[in-house]
């Protein structure tokens, strides 16, 4: 006969074999899951071919006005040249700078050369010109090439023409200068720049979606009044759920890494077990903030509103898409509280710059405690009973 | 089994949604080693009731105990102790048998997870389909899988929400003579069912209706308690009588059983005069009887609906 007041048996507010008991569990879920492991698999692979592609490719043929107020010898010299490079394709010549600009801003072209009055002249006299080209930096990775080429490009077409007489203003250094204006953008992000940058996207994404659907799968399923009204905590539930995404966190990063490494050919100076002690720290930090949308949703469709509520900003403040210190002040308080702004900023240091520790320090403690305040905002918000 | 101590001890227990009261001021007090049936129609308020003596609701009021710990300041202590069966199935589907078992081994901590799973999965006859997933078996099976599991730790009371719901006659006559044997054992159970074999079963009854208790105790002294007469009308045309006599003086209701008809109402002299012109009609015997636990329910459940209209 049992007393019905017997002492408590111990009650540990920590168990790890209830952690492994609900680690175990998630394990054989996420297995049996043959479609969600798919995607998980499958989509960095694949945003990272399209995007990584899509970003970085190095376009031929861009349509370009060239606004022509000396025409002569040396202006159709440039436009010849232009058109013969193969990234330019003068779609318009025009005597008016305004038209040109118009084009530019309307889309219409990606580049403007600008010929000024008395071009020939000044060149001639050796009073250094200037040629002046703007390009629409909106999409700069995929412009930055061309941009580069141009200044070359004039500077080798001018040389035939500088013959004779003039052969002395054909010296191993241009004699009039390209003044390059990169226009809605002017930090400019190389395609370097994008691969890693989309390292930290996939993963927001990915991470953020993988437990907000967490706890309120359970819910929906009926199986969350089992799971608390056994005796497992809320820290032991939300450690079990979170260890094993970050398995799978890890798995969809070495994919990315070696598609930049062999496909994008990014370079890799750093340290990469640095990288992925980093990279720990940023994908639990991600999945504490799915946990913390599970927590807060009832159901799997509100989680993934507030998942996609927490992607924008992730995307556009993160300095992913537009440079970072281009933004309002305000917005870049925003950025610096999300994750992925410090995860940008430590991987492409790692990768491309070879930091080591104590420069990435500043921008890993913010990842720490955004992680541990998540968690423990998590944990306040755990619902221990149904209602 | 009672040695004068309760497993049970609640009083005042309230619960409300919103404005709607689930659960107005339940006591229940219900000794060790006792089978006690929970009873009352649907919407009631039975799981509630039951969710919040195992810390799954909130009690707006009240206050006691549960197996010697305070329901409301410990329900961490009281899960470790009670075997909570939930109305809906509630382990993984995608789980298979075994591994959902082992899983609620694990998280109570047991010994010898592997041979504890094996003989509870062998003990229910499932040793065949040990790897099928949960999510495959059919209603009943899940019921006795949802039972085992909650059974595992060796729980000192159980808390079962319908645990025999859609459970054939022969698995829950088993499923009974096992809570009778854990009985024996001290094991306190608080079972709701909407069946009447199974409230006979029980050593006493509670019978709750729109939140509130409305009678309690063993079969007979509830029946005893609800002062209702009934007669039993059988024969040929026995049925047909039935839409005379609803709504006579006297006749509170009349139930079907089968092929007899039970009329009952609170006052024999006037049940007794409702049924007078029908006494000589041939082929029916008219006879008053005790009533049956299904009567005093159904009576409840009128005089419930009555009292809200
Ligand atoms: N989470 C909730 N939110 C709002 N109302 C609720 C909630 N849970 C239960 N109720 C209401 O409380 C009342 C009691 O419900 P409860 O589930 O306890 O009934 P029950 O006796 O178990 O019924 P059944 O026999 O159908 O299982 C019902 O009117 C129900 O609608
Ligand atoms: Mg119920």
């Amino acid at each position: 006969m049992r007393a019905p007041t017997a002492p408590a048996r111990r009650l540990p507010r920590f168990s790890l074999r209830r952690i492994a008991a609900v680690l175990g569990k998630e394990f054989i879920q996420m297995r049996r899951d043959r479609v969600t492991f798919a995607l998980i698999l499958g989509v960095p692979l694949m945003q990272l071919l399209l995007f990584g592609f899509a970003i970085n490719n190095d376009p031929k043929h861009l349509p370009t006005a060239v606004s022509i107020s000396d025409p002569g010898a040396f202006s159709d010299s440039i436009v010849a040249a232009l058109n013969t490079s193969g990234y330019f394709d003068v779609v318009s010549a025009t005597n008016s700078p305004e038209t040109a600009r118009r084009l530019l801003a309307e889309g219409k072209v990606s580049f403007v050369v600008e010929i000024p009055a008395n071009f020939s002249r000044d060149l001639v006299r050796g009073t250094n010109p200037e040629l002046l080209i703007q390009a629409d930096a909106t999409d700069p990775a995929s412009s930055s090439n061309a941009v580069g080429a141009l200044g070359e490009l004039a500077t080798d077409a001018l040389r035939d023409d500088l013959i004779g007489p003039l052969a002395v203003r054909a010296p191993q250094r241009p004699s009039f200068t390209a003044v390059i204006h990169r226009l809605y953008n002017p930090e400019i992000i190389t395609q370097w720049n994008i691969v890693p940058g989309l390292l930290g996207i996939i993963l927001t994404m990915t991470m953020v979606l993988m437990t907000s659907m967490a706890l309120t799968r359970e819910r929906e399923r009926g199986t969350y009044e089992n799971l608390l009204a056994m005796p497992t905590t809320p820290v032991e539930i939300m450690i079990g759920k979170i260890l094993p995404n970050i398995v799978v966190g890890l798995i969809q990063a070495v994919i990315v890494l070696l598609a930049a490494k062999f496909i994008f050919k990014v370079p890799m100076i750093g340290s990469l077990p640095l990288l992925f002690g980093v990279l720990v720290i940023f994908i639990a930090a991600n999945l504490a903030v799915g946990y913390t949308f599970s927590t807060i949703a009832e159901s799997q469709l509100q989680a993934m509103q507030m998942m996609v509520f927490f992607l924008l900003p992730a995307i556009l403040l993160s300095g992913f898409a537009f440079p970072f210190r281009g933004m309002p002040v305000w917005a870049q308080w925003v950025g610096e509280v999300l994750p992925v702004t410090h995860f940008l900023r430590v991987v492409r240091g790692i990768l491309l710059q070879g930091n080591g520790a104590a420069e990435i320090w500043p921008d890993v403690w913010p990842l720490l405690l955004f992680m541990f305040g998540m968690m423990t905002v998590a944990l306040l918000r755990f619902r221990r009973t149904l209602d | 089994m009672s040695n004068g101590e309760l497993a049970i001890d609640v009083h005042g227990l309230t619960k409300r949604f919103g404005t709607k009261v689930a659960v107005n001021r339940a006591d229940i007090q219900v000794p060790v080693g006792e089978v006690w049936g929970f009873l009352g129609p649907n919407g009631s308020g039975k799981t509630t009731t039951i969710r919040m003596l195992c810390g799954l609701l909130r009690a707006d009021e009240g206050s006691g105990t549960v197996l010697g710990f305070d329901f409301r300041a410990q329900p961490e202590q009281i899960k470790r102790e009670v075997g909570y069966m939930t109305q809906r199935f509630s382990f993984w589907e995608d789980l298979s048998i075994r591994e959902n078992l082992e899983f609620v081994a694990r998280v109570y901590g047991l010994p010898n997870v592997k041979e504890v799973v094996t003989a509870q999965i062998e003990r229910l006859g499932l040793i065949k389909r040990q790897d099928q997933l949960a999510g495959d078996l059919s209603g009943g099976w899940k019921q006795r899988l949802a039972l085992a599991a909650c059974m595992l730790h060796q729980p000192k009371m159980l808390l079962l929400d319908e645990p025999t719901a859609g459970v054939d006659p022969k698995a829950r006559r088993d499923f009974w003579d096992e809570i009778h044997r854990l009985s024996d054992e001290g094991l306190t159970v608080l079972v709701s069912t909407h069946y009447m074999d199974e409230a006979e079963r029980c050593d006493r009854i509670v019978y709750i209706n729109l939140g509130d208790i409305v009678a309690r105790g063993t079969v007979a002294g509830v029946i005893e308690q609800s002062g209702l007469h009934t007669f039993v009308v059988q024969g040929e045309g026995a049925r047909a009588l039935a839409p005379q006599l609803h709504g006579k003086p006297g006749v509170d209701f009349v139930a079907f059983f089968g092929a007899a008809l039970h009329v009952s109402g609170r006052d024999p002299a006037k049940l007794k005069a409702a049924l007078e012109p029908f006494a000589q009609q041939k082929g029916l015997t008219i006879q008053e009887s005790k009533p049956s636990l299904e009567d005093v329910f159904i009576q409840l459940q009128e005089k419930g609906r009555g009292a809200y209209a």
